[in-house]
């Protein structure tokens, strides 16, 4: 299932928007062209928004993880 | 001293009368909420000129330019038409057509709101009616424009439709959707269509655009947002096109100036003839 190795992750679940995906982006930033990040966020707003912004920067979606404890993981490989 | 000052024709031409006496708040047509850079500059001056220098943001996207003298009016009226500004309209007939900036601009905009609310406005504005009528168009279920406030309110949303080969199930739309429409399951999204409310949030981020969105019009009737308070009703599913739009339009219109007491909002004529009646009446026209 798993087609994937995380390079870097990054918690955002400590800011609100819109630095949640400021955060985001700086930590992709940092990262080469096919390395793959894996962004913790809260429920709610952050999850509902903060995917749509990376795949409007041009970044690919891998998969939406649910961590159990109100927070989710989104695997973006950095383009 | 028995004077010819037809305050009724210089309102209806957008002098509102102040307080102060012979000073008439003046206000312009502004379509969308959109002036350019050299309209802004020719208000500024004439505000400068001839007002007090400066000018009201109305409550719905309009400009006015307040103590205007009444002998200026024709040179103000000749200097701002000069400058690409016309003036606006006031009494009971079809007001300034709103629009938030919609999906030129804005990201989570369905339909390009600022060319609909032109035609809207080249079509109706202006137009005599019963009471005022008030057209709003917003981009999306955000719904900034308050499309409902309106008598006439227009959303933009997308019909959506999922493309199997192309999801990769990631559960990303599943979030994004805020009316829990969507869900996964073993090999597919389902979708509950009762629950989805056409805004297009799963096609906008879907990583791999499985999710397609076809751009169209919720339209929602009879809402008013002044002495009486009232939420405009949806009567149809999403119109996909302009023309049966703008069929639906005119037929409401005509449902207004047909049913409507002299001074009576489109609500209130709706809510006497009976929504049933509209509706009737609507479906003939919706469908040609």
């Amino acid at each position: 299932m798993a087609d994937y190795a995380v390079d870097q992750t990054v918690d955002i679940t400590d800011v609100v928007c819109p630095v949640t995906f400021v955060k985001a982006k700086v930590a992709l930033e940092e990262l080469d062209a096919g390395q793959i990040l894996s962004i913790r966020m809260n429920d709610g707003e952050p999850v509902q928004n903060v995917p749509r912004s990376v795949k409007e920067e041009g970044h690919k979606i891998l998969k939406l993880l649910d961590n159990g404890d109100g927070t989710w993981s989104l695997i973006v490989r950095k383009e | 001293m028995a004077d010819a000052v037809d305050y009724k024709a210089l309102k209806n031409g957008g002098f509102m009368r102040q307080k102060q006496k012979d000073n008439f708040s003046l206000r312009l047509k502004v379509v969308g909420g959109n002036l350019t850079a050299e309209q802004l500059i020719t208000i500024a001056n004439v505000s400068k000129k001839y007002g007090d220098g400066h000018v009201h943001l109305t409550s719905r996207q309009g400009v006015e330019i307040p103590f205007m003298k009444l002998g200026d009016i024709d040179s103000v009226k000749s200097e701002l038409l000069e400058g690409g500004v016309p003036t606006g309209v006031c009494g009971p007939r079809v007001r300034t057509v709103t629009a938030c900036q919609g999906d030129q601009i804005c990201p989570s905009g369905c339909i390009e709101t600022y060319p609909l609310a032109v035609e809207i406005s080249e079509r109706y504005f202006g137009r005599e009616l019963p009471h005022k009528f008030k057209f709003g168009v917003t981009g999306c279920q955000n719904n900034c424009l308050k499309a409902e406030e309106n008598d006439i309110g227009v959303k933009g949303g997308y019909q959506i439709r999922w493309d199997k080969t192309l999801c990769t199930l990631c559960g990303v739309c599943v979030k994004a959707c805020r009316t829990n429409a969507l869900s996964v399951s073993e090999d597919r999204v389902v979708l509950d269509e009762g629950e989805c409310n056409n805004c297009g949030r799963c096609v906008k981020s879907c990583p791999t655009d499985a999710w397609k969105g076809e751009p169209g019009y919720i339209i929602s009737f009879g809402g008013t947002f002044g002495n009486m308070i009232a939420k405009g009703n949806e009567i149809f599913p999403i119109i996909k096109d302009k023309g049966t739009f703008f069929r639906v339009a005119d037929g409401a219109l005509e449902f207004f100036a047909k049913h409507a007491k002299p001074g009576e909002r489109f609500r209130v004529s709706i809510d006497r003839a009976g929504w049933d009646v509209f509706k009737e009446e609507m479906e003939k026209v919706y469908h040609g």
